[in-house]
Order: structure tokens, then C-alpha cells, then sequence
């Protein structure tokens, strides 16, 4: 525990540091696609956990999202009484913001567990349809909630508290906050993945009679997902209300659950590694492909480029990029000869 | 004095069709039982009544002194019954020594912050699961293949890998459905001897399906024989082979 501590501290300097470099060196526009990938691969790690480890198919992950982000932008607007521009680091703008995006992930949490519970029986197709239905809901039950500006949503969301030093960065912290909760993300995500817990997940995904014989309680363990995935889509939520500084329940659309799970079907679902490229190439793409759009004058072409990409992904490589490896140092050896003494078997 | 596993008058019935009528049976700690009979006899059926796949139309099943009829598995499980399957089902993905640590989840005792922080306890946990799986995975000669995907295990060691992650639940009561089907002679009678250092050197409780009658008759205490999902006799394996009724259910008619 001492070591993932220090870990994790030498992670947030890493990520000031990141923060820094990209504040001074490198144009807003690609710090905004920075952050925004940041954003997606919060989404899509948490939710390989209930995609990917526990087996379970979840389209539900933009409403786990929108429920943090608006619990958490409400809470930061009533908490600072409309200030946006932060001061400089304090306390009561640290602690609020904290507060916020405890508040966010755990009140996603609760609604995980809420659809996790009543939805264990469902399988494959049925579970998909459930969650997306679930999404839908919460997006219109949002629409309809004048308190948090009914369709229009929650504007003048405060900015992320600023750290020592980024008083005159343009963009603020924004990739400090982001990046720090990417870094906090992967890193439980990755305990969970090689510990009793992740295999016991991975069990009910194998096969879930064997599980159940075997002493693994497969409802407990699947809405254990649901709340973890969720927790962290409430905290991408919260993070993406504050960045943006605005947010409509039309962000949450179905859409982008279908984007996050693309993500993970890209980079190879059941693999964090996986999950992490996919959220990157799925941010990145449509951006890359704008300007060639432009070029050749035929709008649309990102969709058509996008769904090409998908199809050929299906057809040569149904199991994802990275299939269910992940990074890690026997892979690189394997895939660079003479690097290491090591061959597969 | 009460059995460890008693089953009494356990009936199932699927829509029309009785596959178990009126089943019991009682089975001593430290025995070797064996169960029976024809193809279609319902043997599967009573492993999955006394596991908790099932639920019984009727009857009761009393395990260690308490009560476990319609119990969900991994209830029964964690009272100390532990089961392989007919149809092999190992977790593929899992490496043959996962596939056993995840057997050993059931004893384990952190939560799940523990894990996420990668506590002093998660390791002693992890240490404590990676070492009794070894020991059984070498118990059953398989610690070469700890490595292997269960998946790119050869079929043999498929068996085995399930009874040694059944074992990882430290169960009082195994129950191995068909452990021998598909092996070779040989394996069988590796098989057969691993069977039995499971009862003498585990002190574990076996109940055991098997068609390979050689195997059964040479390695169980105590038989019971189901044919149509009635039982048609129990007793020593001298007494099974000269029984009349079995031989014609079973066996077809002596003689013909």
C-alpha cells in the first residue's frame, strides 16, 4: 500500500509536470484533444471492468455519467455561489471541488448499484437493452428537472481549483485534474484486475455456473462492477461539467455510451491497455479526420472513415487490438525480437 | 450417528419428465461412493439437486448436520461441497494456476478496498492462494502447466485442473462427474489413484460418477446404481456386480 502511495504521488508530479509542459509548449487546441482523451479513458477503463472483466454488456455508461456530472456541477455551483473564475489554491476551493467529485462518483455509484441489482438476470442482448434504456431515462428525467435548468442544463459551472504556479497557464489545471484521476483510474483499475477480486470477475465472465459452484457469488460480484464502473463514469462526469463549464443532458445521449464501449471493442475488450488506446484513437480520430474533411469538401467522410475502420477492426481483428494482453514488458519483448532472452511458447 | 451428506426422498421434476424420483442416499465422512447407472439414468440430475443448480421439486438434502435443500451453490460451496462437471468447464481464459487461485477465492478474507489498495493483507491473501494452488496443482501433476491458458490444456489435464480447483475450496465433500471420460487406460488408472490419495491424503469425501465400471468397482466403497431415476440397488461393489437388477437395467441382459 506505502508503494502505490508513493506511486501515486509521483504520478500527480507527473501530471503537474504534464500540465506545465502542455500549458506552455503546446497550442489549446491540442491541449483541449489532450484532455478530452483524458476524459474518455476514465470512461472506458471504468467501464471494462463491467464490459471487459465481469463480461456483463453495458450500454449504459453515458447515464452513469450525465448523474455524476450534474450531482457534481449542482453541488460546485450551490457550494461557490456562482463564482467561476478560480483564485488561487485555497482550501475552500480545493476542499468544494473535492467534495464535488466525491459527491459525483458516489451518487453514480448508488445508481449503479440500483441498475446492477434489478438487472443481474439479464444477459448479452437484454442487459444492453436495459442499460441503454436506463441511460434514456436519466437523460429525459434531467431534461425535465427545472432546478438544474431542465434542457438548457447547468451553465457558469466553476473552473477546476488552480495549483501553485498555473495563475498565468490559459488553461488552467484542467489536465492536472483530468490526468490526475486518469492516473488514479488505470491504477486501481490494474489492482483490481490482478487480485482475488478481478479474477473472481473474470470467472463470472468465463463461465458463471462454474463461478457460482466454485463459492463465487456472481450477483455480488457483478454489481460490484456496476458500482465501480459507475463511480468513475460520475467522476468523468463531474470532471467533463467543470472543464466544459456548462453541461445539457443532450451531452449524455446514447451516442456516446455506444462511443465509450466502441473504445473498448477497439483497443480490445478485457484489456486495460486496450481500453486506454481505444479511448485515445476513438477522442482522436473525428478531430484528425475534420481537417481532411475540409480539404477534399465532403462532409460525412469521418463517419464513413470511422465505420470503415470498425468493419475492417471485425473482420481481421475481432478481439481488439490488444486482444485481452495487456502492455507490459513480456509483450514487448515478444513483439521485438533480440530485445530479451524470452520467446512465447 | 448422522452421515455427512444425507439426501432423502429428493424428487425433480422437469415440466412432465421425472428425471429423479424419490432419491436417497447417505454418505459417510471418509467414504468413496459411487453413483451409476445407464446413460440418461439422472446422475447429473442429483449432482446438480445436492450442489444447488437445481432445486428440488421435493426431498431434502442435510449436509454436516444442517439443512442446505434449495440453497443457492455458492452457499453450498462455502459450507465445504465442492463439484467437477460432465462438460468440462474450466474458466479458458485463466491460466491453470488462476483457474485454481480462483477456486481458493471462497476462503479468502479481504474486501475489496484491500484489493484496490494492494494492502498487507491483499498480499499475504494473494501468497496464500498462489501457494495452496501450487501445492494442488502439484498434488495433481499438473505444476508444469501452472503457466498454460486452461484453454491450450491438453484434455486429460483439463479433468484434473477442475478437481484441483474444486479441492482449492477446501471442501469436506467432492463430487467428480465422469472424471475419467475420455482418458486412456492409462490415465485412468492415474486417475483412479489420484481418487484415492484425494480421500486419504486430503481426507476429503469423494462422491463419484463414473461409466467406466472397471474404474468404479476397483475404486469405490459403496455404489449406488439409478436407472430411469429410480435407484435399483446400493451397496459393496461384490454385491452391485451380482445384483440381478442392475445387471439387466445396466448391463443389458446377462447372457443373451
Amino acid at each position: 500500500m506505502a508503494r502505490n502511495f508513493l506511486v501515486m504521488l509521483g504520478l500527480l508530479a507527473g501530471c503537474y509536470g504534464f500540465n506545465f509542459v502542455l500549458a506552455e509548449f503546446i497550442e489549446v487546441v491540442y491541449v483541449d484533444y489532450i484532455n478530452l482523451c483524458g476524459l474518455a479513458i476514465i470512461l472506458a477503463v471504468g467501464l471494462n471492468v463491467i464490459n471487459g472483466l465481469a463480461g456483463q454488456f453495458s450500454l449504459g455508461h453515458a447515464g452513469f455519467m450525465s448523474v455524476g456530472a450534474f450531482a457534481g456541477a449542482y453541488a460546485s455551483i450551490m457550494l461557490t455561489y456562482g463564482v467561476i473564475e478560480s483564485g488561487p489554491l485555497s482550501f475552500a476551493s480545493m476542499g468544494s471541488f473535492l467534495l464535488c467529485l466525491a459527491l459525483s462518483g458516489l451518487s453514480a455509484a448508488a445508481v449503479g448499484a440500483l441498475v446492477g441489482a434489478p438487472t443481474l438476470r439479464l444477459k448479452g442482448d437484454y442487459l444492453a437493452i436495459a442499460t441503454l434504456g436506463f441511460a434514456e431515462i436519466t437523460r429525459i428525467v434531467l431534461t425535465a428537472q427545472d432546478a438544474i435548468g431542465g434542457p438548457t442544463g447547468l451553465k457558469r459551472i466553476p473552473k477546476m481549483p488552480l495549483l501553485p504556479g498555473a495563475e498565468k497557464w490559459d488553461g488552467g489545471t484542467s489536465t492536472f485534474w483530468i490526468y490526475a484521476f486518469v492516473c488514479l483510474v488505470i491504477l486501481l483499475s490494474l489492482n483490481l484486475q490482478r487480485s482475488t477480486f478481478g479474477r473472481a470477475l473474470i470467472c463470472v465472465r468465463e463461465n458463471e455456473l462454474a463461478a457460482e459452484t466454485m463459492g463465487v457469488r456472481a450477483a455480488r460480484m457483478k454489481v460490484m462492477a456496476f458500482v465501480y464502473g459507475a463511480f468513475f463514469a460520475g467522476i468523468a462526469g463531474c470532471l467533463y461539467a467543470h472543464y466544459q463549464h456548462s453541461v445539457r443532458p443532450d451531452d449524455f445521449t446514447t451516442v456516446r455510451s455506444i462511443e465509450v464501449v466502441v473504445m473498448l471493442v477497439l483497443g480490445g475488450l478485457g484489456s486495460l491497455t486496450g481500453a486506454v488506446v481505444g479511448a485515445v484513437i476513438v477522442t482522436l480520430m473525428p478531430q484528425f479526420l475534420r481537417p481532411l474533411e475540409e480539404f477534399l469538401n465532403l462532409s460525412g467522410l469521418s463517419m464513413v472513415v470511422y465505420a470503415a475502420l470498425l468493419l475492417l477492426m471485425m473482420l481481421f481483428r475481432p478481439q481488439g487490438i490488444f486482444g485481452q494482453r495487456e502492455l507490459s514488458l513480456k509483450l514487448l519483448r515478444r513483439l521485438v525480437p533480440g530485445a530479451g532472452r524470452e520467446s512465447g511458447p | 450417528m448422522s452421515a455427512l451428506l444425507q439426501a432423502e426422498q429428493l424428487t425433480m421434476r422437469f415440466g412432465g419428465l421425472t428425471a429423479v424420483k424419490e432419491f436417497s442416499c447417505a454418505i459417510e465422512s471418509g467414504e468413496l461412493f459411487g453413483l451409476i447407472g445407464p446413460n440418461g439414468a439422472g446422475k447429473t440430475t442429483v449432482f446438480n439437486l445436492l450442489t444447488g443448480v437445481y432445486r428440488p421439486s421435493s426431498g431434502t438434502v442435510t449436509f454436516a448436520q444442517s439443512d442446505i435443500t434449495g440453497q443457492p451453490p455458492p452457499v453450498i460451496a462455502a459450507r465445504g461441497m465442492s463439484r467437477t462437471f460432465q462438460n468440462i468447464r474450466l474458466f479458458d481464459e485463466l491460466s491453470a494456476l488462476e483457474n485454481v487461485m480462483a477456486g481458493a477465492h471462497l476462503r479468502g478474507h479481504i474486501n475489496l478496498f484491500d484489493a484496490l489498495l494492494r494492502t498487507g493483507r491483499n498480499a499475504r491473501e494473494e501468497k496464500r492462494q498462489r501457494d495452496w494452488a501450487y501445492k494442488l496443482l502439484a498434488f495433481m501433476g499438473l505444476e508444469e502447466r501452472a503457466g498454460l491458458a486452461a484453454k491450450h490444456l491438453p484434455y486429460g489435464d483439463r479433468r484434473k485442473l477442475e478437481i484441483a480447483r474444486a479441492l482449492a475450496t477446501e471442501p469436506k465433500l467432492i463430487c467428480l462427474d465422469e472424471p475419467a471420460a475420455g482418458m486412456n487406460p492409462s490415465e485412468k488408472q492415474g486417475l483412479a489413484q489420484l481418487i484415492r490419495r484425494i480421500r486419504d491424503q486430503l481426507h476429503v469425501t469423494v462422491l463419484l460418477i463414473e461409466h467406466d465400471m472397471q474404474l468404479v468397482m476397483g475404486l469405490c466403497e459403496r455404489i449406488q446404481v439409478l436407472d430411469h431415476g429410480e435407484t435399483i440397488a446400493c451397496g459393496k461393489p461384490r454385491e452391485i456386480q451380482s445384483d440381478a437388477r442392475v445387471i439387466e437395467a445396466y448391463l443389458g441382459v446377462a447372457d443373451a
